[in-house]
């Protein structure tokens, strides 16, 4: 791949990266959430189409347009998120789009023993008349690089394929990498774990911030130098100085379990405090807020607010006891989109609009909104404009604001600032300093590093649904971070 | 408000209504003038009644992505249980009116909450649930009143099948008698129009059809106001069979079992609701009952042959759903 470049609106994902692949090897290509990894292997798979830059097999220029087109090209994805279709068995995936026909019927025959041909080269042995659903999560990624191989792929890029694994079939996994290089594919390898990288990868390139930053024969790359290249020195955005917390424990939480993601979570929030939770995507920090906020309900634990425990059964609860939960995903979780910004702002307190309980008073409405505009300095030509048509930082400020109107103390905010505009991540730090100010407790998880340095007071680093480590906001660094969630130190 | 933003109000509102009043521009024309004599307009509201009560109910259900396929068999079932019942009670007046309407409701919303109950417990689809109620309630109609019509006993109930509203006052003025189920689907109208759009649950309605996981993180019981759509769904049935009772005097297990479904379906899509939820009207679904009722009418006023006239009523269902795509898509690139 040639100086490829790709920018989606508003952000640049990709500038002028350049990667080669020999045939026969494995290359790992690392970098923090969002340095461009995914975006590259969308573009080498036909996912997306690059702005620039061309990508060449065998010396040869190649236009890939479309994911059947990479396939023809032997290109193959083994995607984090299966592929398969749980209904059906392991040989009817491997052959699913591409099966052998014989009179207009599908060969049953063909269809296992081209499967079983598949597994064979793999020396792998999955039972061939279940349906991959009732398969291991281990068993199942094996089915998916046999799909993979049976396609003869001859570059096969693999998307954090341990992340799911045991460590004996972690092993098995290697063994089988190991095989396929020696048949002459060609291995991208993507992972968080460096603790794997030396065992794996013959080499390694790192990316941030979409660009290409260093490729190292694997073994003179130690992993502190490698954490150190994917975390760079960054130009630090502009961040609001942060006020020291002065009060008392705001949010409590005392052990909380939700299995498999949130594993004996114990920490506190004063009022003014603004912690950090920093990790990998996947860690298990949106899972800690979920469980907060009643958006999934807690197996065990307790949480206390100005101590008193309270009960949370669902984001009901969570909303009476004083919980804002700004998610992650504005448009999935945080807005309806076909509504306005009225009725947005106004959804999570409707109660308190609503005349002798019965019919809502929409002027009341229409002013409290206006005032959050005001406040928030919301860019929408008025409350009655449909939140659709916003850009993402005004509806992350319309998200804002349908918290704010509550009178809640403790504030969960989940990827604040994801996919907006400096100016508008700039106002909403402001916003958060100023909730601080007032006595709010805050739990912040971001995966931006600069974002969790400069806005938190106390930092957790998540690692496998725990607390892996915690830092005062003077000693952390993001190198430590970074070590620390990807398990280079313990 | 600029200019263009009045269009777009409008636009929004009265995709229906804009394709109405051409149609009845060009019906009117077409039959001389005799379509818009008061006499016949009043004949459509009655016509259209008793799929624009059910149209109100299935609203509800389709704002929320749901949809409710037991509408029609409700007012079957419901119709013969009130006959059923007004002929075993010693009441009469405006007390067996009342009672009769009431048993009418209870069991039409028994029937909404039933529906309701495996899509909000185990997140059923509502075409599954309500369309094994389509067929339960059909089934518990026949056996109830032995395949056959169970005759009203009681004449009690007259008045309000087939008596006019107020008909001194219609007549000092002049005016066409207005029947009194027009009068209670317009009062329906009204009070639903009122609901949806100016009460928490109402809100709530469209805020689940809209996006139903920010509705739950928002404190929505969203399974309440599920189950609350499909027992107004229910009720609304329930009404329409008292009607039909009232009018036939009689409750017949096949009454309501006919086109009623899908064209109370129709005039709720017609009338601008989405069926991927979160956006619609009451006023869009009269428009669209209207649209369905006043077609028919024109067919029959100018002598279209009634095999013909299925094939219009499909071809004009059609055509206003693309108008009204084409519209959405106008809007949404306006802003």
């Amino acid at each position: 791949m040639r100086n490829i470049g790709k920018s989606f609106p508003g952000v640049r994902a990709l500038a002028d990266v350049s990667l080669t692949l020999r045939s026969g090897e494995t290359l790992a290509l690392v970098g923090e959430n969002g340095a461009g990894k995914s975006t590259l292997m969308k573009i080498l798979s036909g996912a997306l189409r690059a702005d620039q830059g061309a990508i060449l097999i065998d010396g040869v220029p190649v236009q890939i347009d479309s994911p059947q087109r990479a396939q023809h090209l032997g290109i193959g994805m083994i995607y984090q998120e299966f592929t398969l279709v749980p209904q059906l068995t392991a040989p009817d995936n491997i052959a699913l789009g591409a099966e052998p026909v014989q009179g207009g019927f599908i060969d049953a025959r063909a269809v296992r023993e081209r499967a079983q041909r598949a597994l064979d080269e793999l020396g792998l042995d999955l039972p061939l008349d279940v349906a991959v659903g009732h398969l291991s999560v281990a068993e199942q990624q094996l089915v998916e690089i046999a799909k993979v191989l049976a396609r003869s792929a001859r570059i096969i890029v693999m998307d954090e394929p341990t992340a799911a694994l045991s460590d004996r079939e972690i092993e098995h996994l290697f063994t089988i990498v190991g095989r396929l290089k020696a048949s002459g594919a060609g291995i991208v390898y993507i992972s968080h774990r460096m603790d794997e990288l030396p065992r794996v990868a013959d080499r390694v390139t790192v990316l941030r911030d979409g660009r290409a930053i260093e490729t190292r024969e694997a073994r003179d790359f130690p992993s502190d130098e490698i954490v150190h290249a994917m975390v760079g020195r960054r130009l630090e955005a502009h961040f609001p100085e942060l006020a020291a917390p002065v009060g008392p424990v705001v949010l409590e939480v005392r052990r909380l379990e939700r299995k498999p993601a949130v594993n004996d979570v114990s920490f506190s929030v004063h009022a003014g405090e603004i912690l950090g939770l920093g990790g990998l995507i996947g860690a298990g920090r949106t899972e800690i807020l979920r469980a907060i906020a009643g958006a999934d309900v807690a197996q065990s634990g307790e949480i206390r607010i100005d101590g008193s425990p309270v009960r949370i059964r669902g984001p009901h609860d969570a909303i009476a006891a004083g919980i804002a939960f700004i998610t992650e995903d504005r448009k999935a979780q945080g807005l309806v989109l076909g509504m306005n910004v009225r009725e947005n702002v106004t959804l999570a307190h409707l109660q308190t609009f609503v005349d002798r309980d019965l019919l809502i008073d929409v002027a009341r409405e229409r002013s409290a909104t206006a005032r959050m505009i005001d406040e928030l300095h919301i860019r929408t030509p008025g409350t009655e404009q449909l939140v659709r048509n916003l850009s993402g930082g005004t509806q992350q400020k319309v998200v804002l604001a349908k918290w704010l109107l509550g009178n809640a103390r403790v504030f969960l905010f989940d990827e604040p600032t994801r996919g907006i505009d400096i100016g508008a991540k700039a106002e909403i730090y402001k916003i958060m300093v100023e909730l601080a100010a007032r006595g709010s407790a805050i739990v912040m998880v971001s995966s931006d590093l600069p974002e969790v340095l400069g806005m938190a007071h106390r930092i957790l680093v998540i690692r496998g649904g725990r607390i892996a480590a915690e830092f005062d906001r003077r000693q952390a660094t993001p190198d430590k971070i970074i070590a620390i969630a990807t398990g280079a130190a313990a | 408000m600029s200019p263009g933003s009045r269009l777009g109000y409008w636009l929004r509102i009265g995709g229906a209504g804009l394709f109405l009043i051409a149609l009845i521009v060009v019906v009117n024309v077409a039959s001389h003038g005799t379509f818009l004599e008061p006499s016949n307009i009043v004949r459509v509201l009655r016509q259209i009644t008793y799929n624009c009560v059910l149209g109100v109910g299935q609203t509800f259900v389709i704002i929320t992505a749901g949809i409710d396929l037991s509408v029609g068999s409700l007012v079957a079932l419901t119709g013969v249980v009130a006959a059923l019942f007004a002929n075993s009670v010693h009441l009469s007046g405006f007390a067996l009116i009342a009672a009769t309407l009431l048993v009418a409701v209870a069991v039409g919303s028994v029937a909404g909450w039933v529906n309701a109950l495996p899509v909000v417990k185990l997140n059923l689809p509502p075409f599954i649930t309500t369309l094994a109620m389509l067929e339960m309630a059909l089934g518990a109609s026949f056996i109830l009143s032995h395949g056959r019509p169970v005759a009203l006993v009681s004449t009690d109930f007259q008045n309000t099948g087939i008596g006019s509203f107020l008909p001194a006052v219609t007549n000092a003025l002049h005016l066409p008698n207005v029947p009194i189920p027009v009068i209670w689907m317009l009062a329906i109208i009204v009070l639903a129009s009122l609901v949806l759009n100016r009460t928490r649950f109402g809100r709530y309605v469209f805020a689940i059809g809209g996006n139903e996981e920010a509705a739950r993180l928002a404190g929505i019981n969203v399974a309440r106001v599920k189950t609350m759509v499909y027992v107004i769904s229910g009720a609304c049935a329930a009404i329409v069979g008292f009607l039909y009772m009232a009018l036939f005097s009689s409750g017949s297990p096949q009454t309501g079992t006919g086109d009623e479904l899908l064209e109370s379906i129709a005039a709720v899509v017609v009338g601008g609701t989405s069926l991927m939820g979160g956006r619609g009207s009451i006023i869009g679904t009269f428009f669209g009952a209207l649209l369905i009722g006043v077609l028919y009418n024109a067919m029959n006023l100018l002598g279209v042959d009634s095999y013909l006239q299925k094939v219009v009523l499909g071809a004009v269902i059609l055509l206003a759903v693309v108008l009204d795509e084409l519209r959405k898509r106008f809007l949404i690139r306006e802003g």
